[in-house]
């Protein structure tokens, strides 16, 4: 066990995990989107989850590090804040805001992270920027994906290469124009994912649907 | 590590002078032979100004006319302004080898004919002498060859990399012969003295790395090569791979035997074809030749090399991406530490160096820690390679000791701008660098006064610009660049770049706003402090500078809708100067290609700005006597000529 301090909190965990989730298991909220537990190695692509780590220079990104005895963190600096606040209004930027017709509505991850940022849904000073839908995109029987809800998080990737072993979804394009996206034969993709599902419920903004 | 022991009591300095003796034979014979001796660059550069032409030109001319002479293709010189190159050596003629720039189908004829046949060698083409002598002007008297100093560039253009043996009689492998002999920690310690720094942009301590690979030795470990060298307007990595792919290859051989590596990997990119397929040969080579393969100079060390072709992506110039899109994955970065040396392909220690470091290798090896030392500065011994590009009159690749001032590299060794025109800045380090303006032009070039000054070394793209450049719309250059470069992952750089852009964009067409300066700067600090990557984290830098040092450009810009350099379309306009221009003459009228241009009533010309798409091509066509035609802008101020009057 390591025994450190968060926001002045004294905090004990087990050294194998990290600071993220030693966080967030003591009630200590870290804004994440593409770290989930269990992950041996985290994707560290929303850059959301930085805290401050005494005696280092750059910030840190808190899902990526192991706790270690008498370090000392926070997460609320104002540095902290500004560069959460810059990616949250980025990705919103990039993400159509309609919450009354969205499933996710109020069990969102974006409203919760806006709520706890005290920032509003809409970015200023920023131009929406909304994906074209393209028809060429390889169809699911059973799912529906929402290009523009998506935060490009990565959690459905993971979670089914956790389920199927392989997985069914993937990243495809890139720069503004990244997506992800269902590979593989129709047939197979109706198949395994009218059975799991695991994408949907992973999915911290309903980007996927069952159709 | 041991130091390697020698198979069949025959150490590798003997099956070193084996393949020595042989190349020389070779060459000798190859020298040996009376008759004239025509070297041609064909590297892709010469190629493409038709260097292939030209060597069709003097077979077929030596064919018609009957002379004897033998034509040998090298690499390339790194004279991109005098492509294509062609030295003549022709010793019954009493001349010393002589260097002709811009040797054209035509040229190539003639020189035949008159020089080889006649004896005559053309006074009025020649650049120079290739050595001293009384005759002719040797080309070491010009600053563009003697203020270079060449250590990875010193065989290019002199050997044919399409042959070992070449490499090997300009004691080509015999630091590797050397390096055998010795413990693999005393060359990691050889190279530490050096104090070689990467090549590649960051400058990280080349021993060091290698050290580092070597303390994770209980695994296999991997020596890769990065050739994906993918900043716009620099080539230096593909001349060296497509000019001396040996010394590169030597290199690798010798890191490999410091860190204990059987296996190395050369990413090169597969837009350079004839790069990988120059590499691929030099490889089979040096397979044939036992430099590479089971037993390294009849050792028992064994090292192999393979090629890595890579798609097509930027990114994949950074480390990890790299490792990444080797592993069969997109090409993505991923959060370092830990770093490749500890844990890299495949979770290998893997060593990743650029193709300029690994040409550094033999020489140092060859010379001596000390003599590397005595070239550039203290903290960035050895050479510099830009590819000096843009506006200067001798545009391309120049070898530089560090420490050279950007005002003698520009403007003694480069030959200045053209078209006496004023210099403006100066973009260093490609897409991750900065804009320099003429302040700096006596600051040295080394990595840590170019990082001081907001710019950085970058892998050697040097674009020169002149006063007609606009600084917001060359970052605006750049950061279209690194945004479609953008691999997608991260928040920062996939959207945070996307939105400088736009704010960049909207300043060149004239729709910039109150705040926008503020906007872009807080925008590139936070993409800085917040992407993932190097790329990411050094995509504001252009912004960032030319905010620094051009900021009243970007006030222009947005407050009078004025751009100063006359570069952005939507901000320029032109029109006709009444007073010149000529009555009758229609040269503009002529050339304009959407009719924007019509008669006055008193036959002069006027432009109707609703149609002008700024070209310019009536500027051009207008006679230098009238010169009538004006540009400005902001284009409000064009004044207003009635159509009909």
């Amino acid at each position: 066990m390591a025994k450190f301090i968060v926001d002045n909190k004294t905090v004990e965990a087990d050294e194998s995990i990290t600071l993220l989730r030693a966080c967030l298991e003591n009630d200590i909220y870290i804004p994440n989107l593409c770290w989930l537990k269990g992950m041996a190695d985290a994707p560290v692509s929303c850059r959301l989850c930085f805290v401050e780590i005494e005696g280092e220079e750059q910030l840190t990104s808190s899902c990526k590090i192991k706790v270690r005895d008498d370090m000392v963190v926070k997460t609320d600096t104002p540095a902290v804040r500004r560069l959460q606040k810059t990616a949250f209004q980025l990705l919103m930027s990039a993400h159509e805001i309609n919450c009354k017709v969205c499933p996710a509505n109020k069990k969102c991850e974006l409203q919760k992270i806006a709520r706890f940022l005290k920032t509003g849904l809409k970015p200023k000073n920023m131009n929406s920027h909304l994906k074209e839908i393209s028809a060429d995109m390889p169809p699911n029987p059973s799912l529906d994906l929402h290009v523009n809800r998506c935060v490009l998080c990565g959690r459905c990737i993971y979670t089914c290469i956790q389920k199927q072993g392989q997985s069914q979804i993937t990243f495809a394009k890139r720069g503004i124009d990244t997506i992800i996206s269902f590979y593989g034969a129709p047939e197979v993709l109706s198949a395994t994912c009218s059975e799991c599902l695991a994408c949907v419920s992973i999915c911290p903004v309903s980007a996927i649907t069952l159709t | 590590m041991k130091k390697a022991t020698p198979i069949n009591k025959d150490i590798p300095e003997q099956a070193y002078d084996r393949i020595y003796k042989q190349a020389m034979q070779r060459q000798e014979a190859f020298l040996s032979v009376p008759g004239p001796r025509i070297h041609i660059g064909t590297a892709t550069c010469g190629i493409a100004a038709g260097a292939l032409e030209t060597r069709s030109a003097f077979e077929e001319a030596l064919a018609q006319r009957n002379i004897d002479a033998q034509i040998h293709t090298v690499g390339c010189f790194g004279h991109c302004y005098a492509e294509p190159v062609v030295i003549i050596d022709h010793p019954d003629s009493g001349f010393p080898p002589i260097f002709y720039p811009e040797v054209t189908s035509a040229k190539a004829k003639m020189l035949t004919t008159l020089f080889l046949q006649e004896g005559d060698p053309r006074f009025e083409h020649i650049l120079g002498a290739t050595v001293a002598n009384e005759m002719i002007p040797s080309i070491m008297d010009f600053a563009r060859f003697n203020q270079e100093k060449r250590v990875v560039m010193e065989k290019c253009g002199q050997i044919d990399p399409e042959n070992i043996d070449e490499y090997i009689a300009s004691d080509g492998y015999s630091a590797l012969a050397k390096s055998l002999q010795r413990d693999s920690v005393e060359i990691i310690d050889l190279v530490k003295k050096s104090g070689l720094r990467g090549r590649g942009g960051a400058g990280f301590p080349t021993g060091l790395k290698w050290e580092f690979t070597q303390n994770e030795q209980d695994n296999e470990t991997i020596v890769v090569c990065n050739a994906d060298e993918g900043d716009p307007g620099a080539y230096m990595d593909r001349t060296i791979l497509e000019s001396n792919p040996h010394q590169i290859l030597e290199g690798m051989v010798i890191c490999g035997y410091a860190t204990g590596a059987r296996r190395g990997i050369i990413y090169v990119r597969a837009e350079y074809p004839l790069a990988v397929k120059l590499v691929t040969h030099a490889v089979e080579q040096a397979r044939a030749y036992s430099i590479l393969g089971q037993s390294v100079l009849n050792t028992d060390f064994a090292f192999d090399i393979e090629i890595f072709q890579g798609s097509g992506a930027f990114v994949c110039g950074e480390e990890t991406a790299l490792i990444r899109s080797m592993e069969g994955h997109r090409g993505a970065p991923r959060y370092r530490p830990p770093y490749p040396a500890q844990k890299g392909l495949h979770n290998l220690p893997t060593v990743i160096n650029n193709v300029k470091t690994f040409a550094c290798i033999a020489p140092i090896v060859n010379k001596g820690a000390q003599w590397f030392r005595t070239i550039g500065t203290k903290q960035s011994p050895g050479t510099a390679i830009f590819s000096v590009v843009g506006s200067v009159v001798h545009a391309g690749l120049v070898e530089i000791p560090m420490g050279v001032t950007l005002r003698t590299l520009i403007f003694d060794i480069c030959g200045g701008i053209p078209d006496n025109k004023q210099f403006k800045a100066v973009q260093i380090g490609g897409p991750s660098g900065g804009c320099l303006p003429a302040e700096f032009l006596d600051t040295p070039i080394d990595f840590d006064s170019l990082t001081e000054a907001g710019a950085m070394m970058g892998s050697g793209g040097m674009v020169v610009m002149d006063e007609d450049s606009c600084m917001v719309d060359v970052a605006r250059f750049f950061l279209d660049f690194t945004q479609k470069e953008s691999c997608g992952k991260c928040t920062f750089c996939r959207i945070g770049t996307h939105q400088l852009l736009n704010i960049l964009a909207r300043l060149t067409r004239g729709e910039g706003r109150e705040g926008d300066i503020d906007l872009l700067d807080d925008f590139s600090v936070d993409i800085k402090n917040g992407s993932l990557c190097g790329l990411g984290k050094t995509a504001p830098n252009p912004v960032l500078t030319s905010l620094r040092y051009f900021k009243d450009e970007y006030i222009a810009h947005i407050n009078e809708k004025c751009c100063p350099g006359m570069a952005c379309r939507t901000l320029t306009a032109f029109y006709i100067e009444l007073d010149q221009c000529a009555r009758g003459c229609d040269l503009c009228e002529a050339c304009c290609p959407v009719e924007a241009v019509f008669t006055t009533s008193n036959r002069k010309k006027g432009i109707d700005q609703a149609l002008c798409v700024k070209c310019g091509e009536c500027q051009v066509a207008c006679p230098p006597d009238y010169d009538a035609v004006r540009k400005v802008s902001p284009a409000a101020l064009v004044p207003v000529i009635e159509h009909t009057g």
